[in-house]
């Protein structure tokens, strides 16, 4: 499929400004809606409504000193930031927005679309991991092992969730996922897969009530502990656009993406598909902070628990009533595409 | 001549990181070092143009197995055993046995390597791979046995993890 290139250097310009602001406006609706849940007011004061309050943040993170702390190494320390904040922009160029002409709003529009956004984004643990080790500090050297082992745990019943799922879709291009949901959402088919992958979303992300990794009653900061200006803004950035195509996908996978709901995509205007995607998107985006500031954080051997005794069994099971289904149901089912 | 670049960078970190990995005195060091080789390799299956072996080989060696090996790491005390002669000796046996395979082996047929020059740009001619390879694993007369019993080794695998956790569980419970 040719693309004009004209359009793909649009839409990474495009795509790259919306992740950075959905990112950095991500910030100010956590801090808004956490004091909101709390009953404080939050930051106010910087622009309307506290509106260029991200922008006051960044200003701040650039002018901020960098430390390296005593003992800790130098090319690692350095390099573990950049580590967690590339592969979570990178995840975001197969996450695809609507159709426009025919054709998906989308960087990269690939053929193995899910398997590039669960490989990359797979990436993003190791900027914790030697973030915590580089930093010479047991703080931080726990919360990098924390992560680690989260990660194993989770990623395996994320993984099983969506296989579920691109078996009834039999495809594993983003774009005709979000075609084949045109009549009937993921979400009422595999509402077993939806709900492990909403449990796992917040696990990958290290997201509360899953964020042992900085978790700062025990570990201080735990793996950015001894991280401070541009470096630790970068982790912070690599989190929060992690958490966007985390949503992003959540709404493209089970929840058809840029369908309008009682509209068939065809029908829909690219712009009001873009809509669709983006309120969709956000929802997920505020439930992350919703979470956040309700639910108490988990103990970590409730955590090790819920990943291997409840999820895993739970995952494979709905892999093995879905295989089932889609075996009984014949090759006229919606996986027989041959 | 740019494909022959990526090649010769993507290949170079592999074989530079492989190095560390084998050489460096940390084993953390040598583990980190080993995430540029795999992501090395990875380039070059897709300069191959096998996208979906690409992506399969980030998500399971790097995404699964690496981190397990740091965290395997970081929870192991430094071992002086492995220092004693006989398991030297042992490790270079059979590093030397493999290397002989793939030593005599090199030359002839499959493995006969291709003049530099001659490097195909198949990363932009190339078509989706996922299909092909998916149709190869359940046709009967092609890999169709092997992959079934891959796929029951590794059903077990995880069942045996959850068998695994419950019985740990149960033994804790009645402790306290």
């Amino acid at each position: 499929m040719d693309v004009p290139p004209l359009r793909t250097a649009v839409t990474i310009l495009v795509g790259f400004g919306a992740m950075m602001s959905l990112a950095a406006g991500m910030t100010l609706v956590e801090r808004r809606l956490s004091a909101f849940i709390q009953e404080r007011y939050g930051p106010n004061r910087v622009g309307p409504f506290g509106l260029l309050q991200p922008l006051a943040d960044l200003i701040k993170f650039v002018f901020k000193e960098e430390l390296l702390p005593a003992g800790a190494n130098p090319v690692l320390f350095k390099l573990a930031p950049a580590l967690a904040a590339i592969p979570a922009m990178l995840t975001f160029a197969a996450i695809p927005f609507g159709f426009y002409d025919g054709r998906p709003i989308v960087v990269a529009d690939m053929e193995i679309g899910v398997l590039y956004i669960l490989a990359i984004g797979s990436l993003g643990v190791y900027g914790i991991i030697l973030g915590g080790w580089a930093s010479n500090n047991k703080y931080s050297l726990l919360g990098g092992l924390r992560a680690s082992a989260q990660m194993v745990s989770y990623e395996l019943s994320l993984v099983l969730s969506l296989v579920a799922v691109l078996a009834v879709t039999g495809d594993m291009n983003l774009s005709r996922i979000v075609l084949a949901q045109d009549s009937l959402w993921n979400v009422f088919t595999q509402p077993l897969a939806c709900l492990v992958f909403l449990v796992t979303m917040f696990a990958e992300t290290n997201r509360h009530p899953f964020d042992f990794a900085e978790c700062e009653p025990e570990l201080v900061g735990g793996f950015h502990t001894e991280y401070s200006g541009m470096r630790f803004a970068l982790f912070f950035l690599g989190e929060y656009i992690a958490m966007v195509v985390m949503a992003a996908l959540m709404a493209v996978l089970f929840f058809g993406g840029c369908d309008v709901p009682f509209l068939a995509i065809a029908d829909t205007p690219w712009w009001a598909g873009a809509l669709a995607m983006l309120a969709k998107t956000g929802f997920f985006l505020v439930l992350y902070v919703w979470v956040r500031w309700t639910l108490p954080r988990f103990r970590y051997d409730q955590l090790m628990w819920l990943g291997w005794r409840v999820l895993l069994p739970l995952s494979l099971l709905n892999l093995a009533v879905t295989g089932a289904w889609l075996a009984l149901s014949g090759p006229a089912g919606p996986g027989g595409a041959h | 001549m740019a494909s022959l670049l990526a090649f010769l960078l993507f290949a170079g970190l592999a074989v530079v990181c492989a190095l560390v990995a084998l050489f460096h005195r940390s084993v953390v060091h040598s583990a980190f070092a080993l995430l540029g080789t795999l992501l090395g390799v990875a380039d070059l299956f897709l300069q191959l143009g096998a996208d979906y072996l690409a992506m399969t080989q980030v998500l399971i060696y790097v995404g699964g197995i690496l981190v397990l090996i740091l965290f395997g790491l970081m929870l192991t005390p430094p071992d002086r055993r492995e220092l004693r002669p006989a398991r030297i000796f042992l490790g270079l046996a059979v590093t030397g046995a493999g290397a002989l395979l793939f030593l005599t082996r090199m030359d002839s047929g499959a493995w006969k390597a291709a003049p530099l020059q001659e490097l195909p740009d198949l990363a932009n001619q190339a078509s989706p791979t996922a299909e092909p390879i998916g149709l190869a694993f359940l046709e009967r007369d092609s890999w169709l046995l092997a992959f079934e019993f891959a796929s029951v080794i590794l059903l077990a695998a995880l069942v045996g993890a959850v068998f695994i956790a419950r019985r740990r569980f149960r033994v804790d419970d009645e402790g306290a």
